[in-house]
């Protein structure tokens, strides 16, 4: 079948300013848009630039707006969205070409929460691991599954309007450590979220959760974190 | 001119060993980690199932029985003395990744979940062992996520979307690398007294893959242009469950967790081939039956796929009949709820590129191109080693998928990839940090990026006959059908042959993009070189060895020849020729006998 993807175009060393550029390609409904753009720039223009690498929705490379909404490429098929497909690339983070933005700053907000494990007392006497009950385990199952890929962040209205805010996914990397039983940092994320560019910039817009590939439930776990700042309990 | 930074150890590559490597390194020793994509963007990050370690905690394991059954895995061509060295470690290694933060699954004890896989036995009753230890279906995302944010806690730097290009050697010795920003165009020399590569596989050379586009062979066909060897390039495992058409993987835990293959006929067929653990037997066997049943025309509408079903009648019929248990004693009985807490990825992908839901329908699947078992040849401590003797290449390091230790012989099995991008990465770090504080820095060539403009320059210039789309996908079609689960010399000469011709025509490719941001045209047909001169290392070696063994069947020599054979293979390019050499595997403990499942 016939594909019509129309794709914004910005070469930094040759164009003052974006463009769309329309490709027609003989396509299937069940190819990844992923799979389309890689035909584009393999038979068409190969000059069109796009980050990507595992192909099935868990590296986070291609993160784009596809028909205005954000989505993974290698996550949308054809037949989710129609042969009339518009890729952008997302908002808020500066176009470097094309459908490539500047993830700098983006993790720089990962890295701002502390991104890792923070407890100071030794591993049990055995060796052994700590002991953390299914249970404990399952609290914060569903924000380990974040890949980093920004379709929350750069889906957020509060990011578009101020770049200062943090941001969902780094909101999201900081819950998957706060309510970790073996983590003891909970106070130190807390405090740097409850500061001007932290939770209080969320006003539950449910775009991030809708963006996230990974259907982590987003603005529930920025609720629970901004509730545990509340109450100064991790349950 | 390029700018030149200088490091004690520059580790290429920020996957799981690349990360492990440079956080030991880092302990002691002024280190860098350069990267083509950002780090949690590596093919680690795609490992599902497991991270095997004899940690027993639902039953009875021991390191012995992992060692012995990695050794018969790999079908007796892993060196013995680093598969001990391997899954002795294997409890340490899992236990500090626990301590780093990593989110395992737990079982209600609260210690860390293990599952069964693959040729994970008991060596005393010969049953499946569960030795498999897991967070959900996305180990392999958790042990990337966790590396990283170690690397960010102890302030390890990183050098993101940097393409390594070249390998600096002056004196025989290891001197640095160029790289190439992604973001600006620039050429970087990195300066370095050690240096790791950590670059992963390249199972891109094959049409149907659960293979990253990433997976190109940058470091193995770096060095191989500088006449460093590789070793056993003829092992390729082809994993048995990969989506039909789009080899994304389906773990082998969903099997783990009691799926079964079904035929075209409706018949749970590995019984037939593996009588004692019939679905969990290896990959290279499981997959080999899949081929035969749909070459006897059992495949699914006689067409080239099979079903995976984790359905919970048909698991639970089965697992009835096998006698399998729950860790308390009690029948295994799985819900629709034990799919979705299980394998949650798995019930993703078949949902979203099949519209399929494993819940109450089954999967199609066939064998995808999986896990390269060669790659550049090291010792137990990360050491590259460049010949029949094991002779140490100062200064040069190489772990995970890029490296072959020999850890994994003929066929690796399942859950020892992570393992061994923990233990290896580990190592080659540390033993590097050691080389670099007695090591000092060799003086830098003239030009040191001369090689590297003009390889570049060379894909500029190209007269545009050839495209870099079309030949890619012609390597592929003949990799896949002609150096794939089932190879004879006729075939294989063709691929070669074929592989032969377009390196010829790959000189007549011309890049469109003149610019320097972002060139990504210019970096994947460099790439695609890489993976050129990788396949016809893989083609060759497949045509050389004339036996059966693991991941490499042959249809004119279809038994294993101890007397020939047993043996790793070397391929050394000489001045653009190749030339074949051997050297011998390490037994200790277990002397080669027949493998039955």
């Amino acid at each position: 079948m016939e594909i019509t993807i129309k794709i914004f175009r910005y070469d930094p060393e040759k164009d003052t300013r974006g463009h769309y550029e329309t490709y027609v390609v003989e396509g299937d409904t069940n190819d990844r848009v992923l799979d389309v753009l890689e035909l584009v720039k393999g038979k068409t223009d190969g000059s069109l630039a796009f980050r990507r690498s595992c192909a099935h929705g868990i590296c986070g490379s291609d993160a784009m707006r596809i028909n205005g909404r954000n989505h993974l490429a290698c996550k949308t098929l054809v037949r989710d969205v129609g042969t009339n497909i518009t890729v952008e690339p997302v908002l808020g983070l500066k176009v470097q070409k094309d459908l490539i933005v500047d993830m700098g700053p983006f993790f720089d907000n990962y890295k701002m929460m502390l991104p890792y494990l923070i407890n100071e007392n030794p591993p049990p006497a055995d060796g052994k691991e700590r002991l953390q009950s299914p249970e404990q385990r399952a609290r914060f199952d569903e924000t380990t599954k974040c890949i980093l890929c920004a379709a929350c962040t750069t889906s957020c209205p509060s990011y578009w309007a101020n770049g200062d805010y943090y941001g969902p996914a780094a909101i999201v990397t900081a819950h998957r450590f706060i309510f970790d039983s073996r983590d003891e940092g909970a106070s130190q994320r807390l405090h740097i979220l409850s500061e001007t560019d932290g939770t209080a910039r969320c006003h539950t817009a449910y775009n991030c959760t809708e963006a996230c590939p990974r259907d982590i439930k987003i603005t529930k776990a920025i609720g629970e974190v901004k509730m545990a700042m509340v109450t100064g309990k991790l349950d | 001119m390029a700018k030149v930074h200088q490091f004690d150890v520059v580790v290429i590559g920020g996957g799981g060993a690349g990360l492990m490597a440079g956080l030991y390194a880092s302990k002691s020793a002024k280190t860098a980690v350069i990267s083509k994509m950002y780090p949690t963007r590596s093919h680690t990050g795609a490992a599902q199932g497991g991270i095997s370690a004899a940690l027993g905690n639902y039953e009875e394991d021991k390191p012995e029985w992992h060692m012995y059954d990695t050794v018969k895995g790999s079908d007796y061509l892993g060196d013995q003395d680093a598969i001990e060295f391997m899954c002795n470690e294997a409890i340490d290694a899992v236990l500090e990744l626990e301590h780093m933060g990593l989110p395992f699954d737990r079982t209600p004890e609260g210690r860390i979940s293990q599952r069964p896989f693959g040729g994970h036995t008991n060596n005393e009753t010969g049953k499946p062992v569960r030795r498999a230890a897991h967070a959900a279906d996305r180990t392999g995302h958790m042990i990337l996520q966790t590396l990283y944010q170690q690397c960010l806690k102890n302030k390890v730097n990183f050098f993101d979307e940097y393409q390594v290009l070249d390998f600096i050697m002056v004196n025989g010795k290891a001197a640095g690398v160029v790289a190439v920003e992604l973001s600006t165009g620039e050429l970087h020399t990195i300066h370095a007294k050690a240096v790791i590569f950590a670059t992963g596989g390249y199972g891109r050379i094959f049409e149907v893959t659960s293979n990253a586009y990433a997976y190109t062979g940058d470091g193995p066909a770096i060095l191989f242009r500088h006449g460093i060897p590789l070793e056993d390039m003829e092992f390729f495992q082809f994993h048995p469950t990969g989506i039909y058409k789009l080899g994304i993987l389906i773990t082998e835990g969903a099997r783990g967790e009691g799926a079964v293959l079904i035929n075209g006929n409706g018949e749970r067929f590995m019984p037939k081939y593996a009588p004692t653990v019939k679905d969990l037997a290896s990959r290279d066997i499981v997959s080999r039956a899949i081929y035969t049943e749909i070459k006897e025309g059992r495949g699914i509408g006689g067409k080239n796929f099979v079903y995976l079903d984790i359905r919970p009648e048909t698991v639970n019929k089965f697992a009835a009949m096998d006698g399998r248990t729950n860790p308390d004693g009690s029948p295994l009985l799985i819900t629709g709820d034990t799919v979705l807490q299980k394998i949650p990825d798995i019930v993703d992908f078949c949902r979203v590129y099949l519209g399929v839901d494993p819940v109450t329908q089954l999967m199609p699947t066939q064998p995808t191109a999986h896990y390269a078992m060669g790659g550049i040849p090291t010792n137990k401590f990360g050491e590259v080693v460049i010949d029949d003797k094991n002779t140490v290449f100062p200064g040069l390091f190489a772990a995970g998928e890029c490296a072959c230790v020999s850890v994994h012989g003929a066929n690796r099995l399942g859950t020892n990839s992570l393992l061994d991008i923990v233990v290896f990465g580990k190592h080659a770090g540390l033993r590097a940090a050691e080389y670099a504080k007695t090591a000092e820095f060799e003086k830098l060539p003239e030009d040191a990026e001369s090689a590297s403009r003009a390889e570049f320059d060379a894909l500029r210039k190209g007269s545009g006959k050839e495209n870099v789309y079309d030949l890619s996908n012609e390597m592929k079609q003949v990799m896949f059908a002609d150096v794939g689960i089932y190879r004879n010399e006729k075939d294989m000469q063709t691929a070669l042959e074929k592989v032969r011709e377009l390196k010829v025509r790959f000189k007549d490719v011309t890049v469109s993009d003149t610019g320097k941001i972002f060139n990504t045209e210019l970096l994947n047909a460099w790439e695609f070189g890489n993976l050129l001169d990788v396949a016809e290392v893989i083609a060759l070696s497949a045509l050389n060895r004339k036996e059966s063994r693991g991941g490499h069947s042959r249809e004119d020599f279809p038994d294993r020849d101890d007397k020939n054979w047993l043996k790793h293979s070397l391929v050394w390019n000489r001045n653009g020729k190749l030339e074949i050499g051997y050297k011998p595997v390490v037994i200790t403990k277990h002397q080669p006998k027949a493998r039955v499942y």
